[in-house]
């Protein structure tokens, strides 16, 4: 990552990357673009950077926000109808944080509809397209963030995962995705999808990196009550595993995931092997139920959370209204996309008397079970390996029409979010058509750093 | 078949709005008496997206003082949950309550004729904004979204619509003891919703539920308008609908708002933005520790006193006059203190126009004041004068004295002073055939003679004195 300095002019990065997005914008990475403030911005840092004042540890450094991060610039649409002019007078804490270390926000990052799908076509604004291949999807829901990293627009971009929304488009174009525990980056001033699975991270081409960016925006922040206190604290090589001993999920090698992927898996794994970590096959048959739990919680918390979308104090509208019914019904039926309506039905079924001890009781039970599973197989291991998706890449359209076919993508991504659970996806190969594949590693709870130190030390080993 | 054979059973829910200086989850005033529409309203309040709820400490404070003053068990850990409907003057789309673990549980209060109602349990939640209509559109305010509230719940043991109103006076005083609310019912601080059923066996009978009575007299009157509306009903052989009913003070009826079928559906789920309240048990006994005395105290320590149960009950209904009643009775003891409590409730009580914000005078000064009257200082009227000046210490700072005083209260009591004042009374020609009557054994005219004594001193001869004098001089 290129910082401004004396001989580098933050004007230059900036407008470089706002060259690039120009250049590439038939991917469509972004929703709206921060022009004139980005560069106006960075000839003030050029200026302190002359004065000699101080200008943070990402002087100048241009960066995306995935549009559900609310900024004073521009809108935040959250890429829906019920947002597309949705001014917001609040800057998340995240993106405060970035700023004020010199960071540059040069525009939004396309997504799912308020980051519901896993393939970015779900936005009111039409699909991104993958950095390696424009006929197939960037993933989702943090689409435009991995494929602008991927272009090489920007050198990182924020995302958040709520179900893999970081992880499985980092790993679709061939990019570093980091979900951090729970808690360790506020979720103030960000649109919540689902509040006890949400997690804010980023989106970069390296170990350092990442470390870097998440070392600003980690910490408590009085505004979010459910953050923690500070843990990103290290220097990366200080943040050592204490095993060196990582564990395969076995259960993902085989049913439903594609051999290519599994294949990669295993290479990762030796690859580790060769870095000096045990490295063993472990059966965790309660993770197959993840999806489950998860396609439960989840929507009852996106049908929560959307219940404030309603006309009357912001937002879309309708405009042929005849009574509070209308204002409700109209509007949520035009300003939300198929998807978040699907979910919104599902949420409020599991949720609605009668059912709610059946399904979601039960999702909550399970989720305890699956927490406590892991934590027996991190008495032994300092992380878990498998893949971010089942397979790489898929065509524009092909799973759009089934809905069941695109929650699948999520079957091994959801677990760290279920448990609250450090995971970050790294590039790990390429299929034989030349798609990337990426792998995750799992660890507990504020092992992040860790995590990072493992994979960076498979990287130099290599 | 009578009335007398059905009992009625009814159970209270009150909702209490918490005098915090800020909202339960967002830091703005929680104050918005004469404010404009929407002057109290943070990003939070109005649910933009990405804003997240921060539980204020002061109302968790103020719940479990509430709690204690219901000699409730107060819940270590409790937790928040969302219940879910569509409202304009619900900007979430959600309220934030406590449905499964409430931080207030079991507990019971005393009401003044000796009976006790049980608290099933008290949870915290926030209050929602008011619309206002018009003939094509309403307003919404959302300066009370956000409000703090706890929503205690009574079990069904009250039996009859005074002890309904005894029950709702109780908790109303309860909450103002513990400081946790202004109590103005007028501004809706405290409202209730009443369940009532009917039956002539022990089996409870079908209930309705008359929801945000605001007044005691409303509680009263809607619950013995249901019992005749329901035991009508149960006399036709018909069944009571289960049923969500409004009251009208203007019709003085109940009417039909919505049936079981139509009952909303909240889709209640754990809160996931709030982290649990975690208390120890250290920090619920030094709430403890600071509680003031509650009525209950108040009451067996004003036995003394003799005092009757309204009049009791009326200075009960002030916490700043029972305070100072008790403090006077501490300082003045038996002799001085009723006097005092008859000021409280048949004078300062009495005005019309009392400013229910006073600043009471202190003990000291109450006790100085009736101590005058006891010396003969002061008449009972003058001191009336002085109480009246005084009771609120923003309008004066002059001790009784320096006011008996000025206001040419004090009594004369010199026996000499007033004899000259008499001998001259009584020689003028004008008293000579009212004197000449009191000799004469015609007790009536010595009311003629004291008031003239009373005049030429300018109101300050104390009359009992000069009674005396003018009885022994005349003899």
């Amino acid at each position: 990552m290129i910082i401004a300095d004396k001989n580098t002019k933050a004007v230059d990065l900036v407008r470089a990357a706002l060259d690039k997005a120009k250049e590439y914008e038939d991917y469509h990475c972004f929703i709206s673009m921060n022009e004139a403030r980005a560069l106006d911005r960075a000839r003030e840092i050029d200026e302190r950077i002359a004065k000699g004042e101080k200008v943070g540890r990402l002087a100048g450094v241009p960066y995306a926000i995935k549009d559900n991060y609310l900024s004073p610039e521009g809108v935040t649409t959250a890429a829906s109808r019920m947002l597309d002019n949705f001014p917001s007078p609040i800057t998340a804490t995240a993106v405060a944080k970035l700023e004020a270390e010199g960071a540059i926000m040069i525009g939004r990052a396309n997504l799912d509809s308020y980051a519901h799908g896993s393939s970015t076509e779900n936005s009111y604004f039409g699909p991104t397209l993958n950095a390696h291949d424009k006929e197939r999807v960037a993933g989702g829901s943090s689409g435009g963030s991995a494929a602008a990293v991927a272009l090489g627009i920007v050198p990182f971009a924020l995302g958040s995962d709520t179900g893999g929304s970081i992880r499985q488009p980092a790993s679709y174009n061939g990019v570093w995705g980091m979900k951090p525990t729970y808690g360790t980056v506020s979720r103030y001033g960000v649109v919540a999808m689902a509040s006890s699975l949400d997690t804010m991270g980023c989106i970069a081409n390296n170990a350092e990196d990442v470390d870097l960016i998440m070392g600003i925006i980690a910490g408590k922040d009085p505004k979010d009550s459910t953050t923690l206190d500070d843990f990103w604290n290290r220097d990366l090589d200080d943040a050592k595993p204490k095993k060196k001993k990582i564990g395969i999920i076995k259960d993902f090698l085989k049913d439903g995931v594609d051999p290519e992927v599994s294949e990669t898996v295993l290479n990762y794994a030796n690859k580790m092997k060769k870095a000096g970590y045990e490295v063993e096959e472990i059966s965790m048959p309660i993770m197959k139920y993840g999806l489950a739990i998860y396609y439960i919680i989840q929507p009852a918390e996106v049908a929560s959370n959307l219940s404030r979308y309603d006309g009357i104090r912001y937002g879309h509208r309708a405009a042929e209204i005849t009574d509070l019914d209308s204002i409700y019904g109209k509007t949520r039926d035009e300003g939300f996309m198929p998807e978040n309506k699907r979910r919104i039905m599902i949420g409020n079924f599991v949720l609605s008397s009668g059912f709610f001890d059946a399904y979601y009781l039960k999702a909550q039970k399970a989720r305890t079970l699956l927490i406590n599973a892991y934590n027996e197989a991190f008495e032994k291991y300092d992380a878990l390996l498998c893949a971010v998706a089942p397979a790489p890449a898929f065509k524009l359209g092909e799973k759009t029409d089934d809905p069941l076919q695109m929650y699948m993508e999520d079957m091994m991504s959801v677990l760290a979010n279920l448990a609250g659970l450090p995971a970050i996806a790294i590039p790990a190969g390429e299929s034989k058509s030349g798609l990337p594949i990426g792998v995750q590693l799992i660890g507990p709870r504020k092992s992040d750093q860790v995590l990072l130190n493992i994979a960076k030390s498979v990287e130099e080993n290599a | 078949m009578s009335k007398s054979d059905y009992k009625m059973t009814i159970g209270i829910e009150c909702h209490v709005q918490l005098n915090t200086k800020t909202k339960l989850f967002s830091a703005v005033d929680n104050d918005a008496v004469d404010k404009e529409p929407n002057a109290c309203v943070s990003p939070i309040d109005y649910a933009l997206p990405g804003m997240l709820p921060v539980l204020n400490k002061a109302a968790v404070e103020k719940a479990v003082r509430a709690g204690l003053a219901m000699n409730c068990k107060i819940n270590l850990v409790s937790r928040f949950d969302r219940k879910h409907y569509y409202y304009p003057d619900l900007p979430k789309g959600y309220q934030i309550s406590q449905m499964y673990q409430p931080i207030i549980g079991a507990g019971e209060i005393h009401l003044p004729d000796g009976s006790t109602v049980k608290i099933e349990h008290a949870h915290m939640e926030e209050d929602a904004g008011k619309l206002t209509h018009f003939d094509s559109y309403s307003l919404v305010d959302l300066n009370r979204a956000g409000t703090p509230l706890i929503e205690i719940v009574s079990m069904p043991d009250i039996h009859s619509a005074a002890q309904a109103r005894a029950y709702c006076e109780e908790l109303h005083r309860l909450m103002m003891y513990a400081e946790v609310t202004n109590g103005d019912l007028y501004q809706g601080n405290m409202r209730f919703d009443v369940n009532i059923s009917c039956s002539k066996t022990d089996k409870l009978g079908t209930r309705a539920e008359i929801k945000n009575l605001n007044s005691f007299r409303s509680v009263e009157h809607a619950i013995e308008y249901e019992f005749e509306r329901q035991t009508k009903i149960l006399d036709k052989g018909e069944k009571v609908i289960q049923e969500t009913r409004g009251w009208s003070d203007a019709t003085g009826k109940t009417t039909s708002q919505r049936s079981k079928e139509e009952a909303q559906d909240y889709r209640y789920m754990p809160e996931p933005d709030v982290p649990p309240i975690v208390l120890e048990q250290s920090y619920v006994d030094k709430v403890e520790a600071n509680m003031p005395m509650m009525p209950d105290e108040y009451r067996s320590k004003f036995g003394v006193l003799n005092l009757d149960n309204s009049e009791r009950e009326a200075i009960l209904n002030y916490p700043i006059l029972a305070k100072r009643l008790n403090e006077v009775l501490d300082k003045g003891g038996v002799q001085l203190a009723p006097r005092v409590a008859h000021w409280f409730s048949g004078v300062l009580l009495a005005e019309e126009n009392l400013d229910k914000d006073f600043a009471l005078a202190t003990a000291n000064e109450l006790t100085e004041l009736s101590e005058m009257v006891e010396k003969k200082e002061l008449s009972s009227t003058g001191a009336k004068s002085i109480l009246m000046e005084m009771y609120d210490r923003k309008n004066t700072q002059k001790t009784p004295h320096q006011l008996a005083k000025e206001m040419n209260l004090l009594q004369e009591n010199d026996e000499d002073a007033l004899g000259a004042i008499i001998d001259e009374v009584l020689t003028a020609p004008e008293c000579a055939k009212a004197a000449e009557d009191v000799r004469n054994g015609e007790m009536k005219a010595i009311g003629f003679l004291v008031g003239q004594v009373m005049k030429k001193s300018k109101g300050k001869a104390n009359p009992a004195t000069v009674n005396e004098l003018i009885k022994k001089k005349l003899s």
